[in-house]
């Protein structure tokens, strides 16, 4: 046992010398907390959820990428959806002293601890895309992430002026996200608060269909089966959209025109049925945030203030803006 | 046929439920061509679900279990998406044959290795493809490279999706699948061979039973009927998705040969109990979606319905319950009064 801990010791000596050795992030540690990086390179510690969906590919690239043309020095790591992959990443940053700390949390809760090292060695901690339930907000200096609520808005907003001139009811069906997970709770609410004010928007139908195109496809073929006078869809994300599409077409109606579309997210796919004219209005949850982080990380370390709840910048797409936007689409 | 009539009756019931609350439920019409309406889509949507309990109702015979049909299902229609992505032409018949060959030839193999593991060297069958199904998973993922394969092939399209002579392609594939199986397994030996492998492995190699080569057949076997599982999946919406298609199909898969009547003990298997146990899960997924039960309570309305079921399947509950009623009644003149007594 005591041979054993020599050994780890030993390894975390060599690990801290090549680390110091490289000069990079000693000098950046020191110098970055107090002046603002200046003439030495700054250095960001990423902690990565994992790989597990397009959404995430793009994430990540757009993180490497912008950090790259800030000049930022970034040490990226994989967490593979656990919990603790990540705790350990962002040790291992804390001990190379890095400048500063970004990373989107797996879950929300157990992060005090790990937190509280970093906040110890007065490296700055900022969370991207998903939010942690610390209750001492001093553990991290700033959110980074879409707002799913303002997501839901959107949908309602574009819905309300498009029916604004309709005086019989608009019957919807809504494809709801995995049960209990933010953005499909989200997505319900700031929906369901937009379009309250009309009476004549009636959500006739709201099932889950766990963000799939094959749920989405079964879910929508039942609605349609249950509910003949289908106005509007309004689906939590794209895939289930798409999925709703084929069981729309099965039925022997046009998507798009017999039923209007409305979905979230606009990745290539979703964009391309949208270009095509079978949805009809996508709200974007952007996983492109890597330039505000950056832009972030370089005002905390300068130490300007920054606010506690940067929402990333995203749009919305209509049938024509899709058609311009979908050749550079990168995810 | 009367350990059936549970089963039947519950079916019955499910459809009752549809027929007071649901409009329009048991309509069927002709549309595009083909027969459309909600019970269309339960064979529609349960046929993937009606051929991995197909499988697993033989390896549960042998007294085993096959975790790993949800990673089969995910890698065969992964791999076949990426091969069709791969051709040229999208709609050549010859490409998606392929493709859909090299699928299956695939999902055979890692259905052999679970035979393998099981019979040869002797691994709880829990375990042995509990290995496959954790992997499995990640293999799909490494197939699509953890993205969402979208394919645009009109001949793969027609496996889950497609209709044929009116019908759903994807019911007339478990059709001939299920007349295959219960022709070897009923008109030949195969059948009884696999329940006494089931019922006593060693006693049934005594008697001069292969029974090395019958788990390894029903494993490939139930690998297979997943595999095909896997394809209409993700034919029904042309894509490939390594991380969710097939998800927990196997606990469903279960479900359905228990409420089936076959025994988790091994030995005697009932395929027709299973047709109608996938039914039974499938319609009651439909139903859920039909009449509106909130997305919240759902999980809790099938646990509901399901220990109904397994109760209603069980011969000691069956007994205490009638027994209790060939007692005599309290008098009704008490239970009145306890409705009327309020404050």
């Amino acid at each position: 046992m005591t041979l054993l801990k020599k050994i780890i010791a030993l390894v975390a000596v060599g690990v801290l010398a090549t680390a110091c050795g490289g000069g990079d992030a000693e000098t950046g540690a020191t110098t970055g907390a107090t002046s603002g990086g200046g003439d030495s390179t700054i250095t960001m510690g990423f902690a990565q959820v994992g790989a597990e969906s397009g959404w995430r590919t793009a994430n990540t690239k757009s993180v490497q990428e912008s950090a790259k043309a800030a000049g930022i020095d970034l040490k990226f790591s994989d967490a593979q959806q656990k919990q603790e992959n990540q705790i350990k990443a962002i040790r291992s940053y804390i001990q190379q002293k890095v400048d500063v700390i970004a990373f989107s949390p797996v879950v929300e809760s157990g992060w005090d601890t790990v937190l509280m090292e970093a906040k110890n060695a007065n490296i700055p901690v900022i969370l991207t895309d998903r939010a942690v339930d610390s209750a001492d907000t001093s553990l991290y200096k700033t959110f980074l992430g879409s707002d799913f609520v303002e997501e839901g808005k959107k949908a309602g907003q574009w819905l309300v002026e498009q029916y604004a001139s309709e005086t019989g009811d608009v019957n919807i069906v809504e494809l709801q996200g995995t049960t209990g997970s933010a953005p499909a709770n989200d997505r319900k609410s700031g929906f369901a608060e937009v379009i309250k004010a009309d009476p004549k928007f009636k959500v006739i139908a709201s099932q889950s269909g766990d963000f799939t195109r094959a749920k989405g496809k079964e879910v929508m073929d039942a609605f349609l089966k249950a509910n003949p006078d289908i106005d509007v869809l309004y689906a939590h994300n794209d895939d289930m959209g798409l999925g709703a599409i084929e069981a729309i077409e099965g039925a022997g109606k046009v998507p798009g025109k017999d039923i209007k579309i409305i979905t979230v997210d606009a990745v290539k796919d979703g964009m391309q049925a949208l270009a095509d004219g079978k949805i009809n209005f996508i709200v974007e949850c952007s996983p492109l945030l890597g330039p505000q982080l950056m832009d972030l990380a370089k005002k905390v370390l300068a130490g300007e203030t920054v606010p506690d709840r940067v929402v990333t910048e995203e749009t919305t797409f209509t049938q024509e803006q899709a058609k311009t936007a979908l050749p550079t689409r990168q995810y | 046929m009367k350990r059936l009539a549970w089963p039947l009756g519950m079916l019955a019931a499910l459809l009752l439920v549809n027929l007071i609350f649901t409009d329009h439920f048991f309509q069927i019409e002709i549309k595009d061509g083909h027969l459309y309406g909600s019970l269309i889509d339960i064979f529609r949507f349960g046929a993937p679900l009606i051929l991995v309990a197909l499988g697993m109702t033989l390896v549960i015979a042998t007294s085993g279990i096959d975790l790993s049909v949800g990673s089969v299902v995910a890698i065969s229609g992964a791999m076949a998406c990426l091969q069709i992505s791969s051709l040229t032409s999208q709609d050549s018949i010859g490409g998606v044959l392929g493709a859909v060959g090299i699928a299956l030839g695939l999902a055979i193999a890692l259905g052999v290795g679970n035979g393998v593991l099981v019979s040869v060297i002797g691994i709880q069958p829990i375990i042995a493809t509990l290995i496959l199904m954790v992997a499995g998973r990640g293999l799909a993922q490494l197939i699509t490279d953890g993205q969402i394969i979208t394919i645009n092939s009109d001949p793969y399209k027609l496996i889950g999706g497609g209709y044929w002579l009116t019908l759903p392609f994807g019911i007339i594939i478990v059709a001939a699948v299920l007349a295959l199986t219960a022709f070897i397994t009923r008109r030949l030996a195969l059948g009884l061979l696999i329940e006494s492998v089931g019922g006593n492995a060693e006693a049934s190699r005594l008697s001069g039973i292969r029974s090395r080569g019958i788990l390894i057949v029903v494993y490939a076997f139930c690998a297979l009927c997943a595999g095909i599982a896997g394809l209409m999946i993700s034919s029904n919406v042309s894509s490939a998705d390594g991380n969710n298609a097939g998800l927990w199909i196997e606990l469903d898969a279960i479900l359905a040969v228990v409420i089936g009547g076959t025994s988790l003990a091994g030995g005697r298997f009932s395929l027709s109990g299973t047709v109608l146990g996938a039914l039974i899960i499938q319609t009651l997924t439909t139903t859920i979606y039909s009449i509106g039960v909130p997305p919240e309570t759902t999980l809790l309305f099938k646990a509901l319905v399901v220990t109904i079921v397994c109760l209603l399947q069980s011969p000691a509950f069956r007994a205490k319950v009638f027994r209790q009623r060939r007692r005599p009644a309290p008098p009704a003149v008490a239970a009145d009064e306890k409705v009327t007594v309020r404050t």
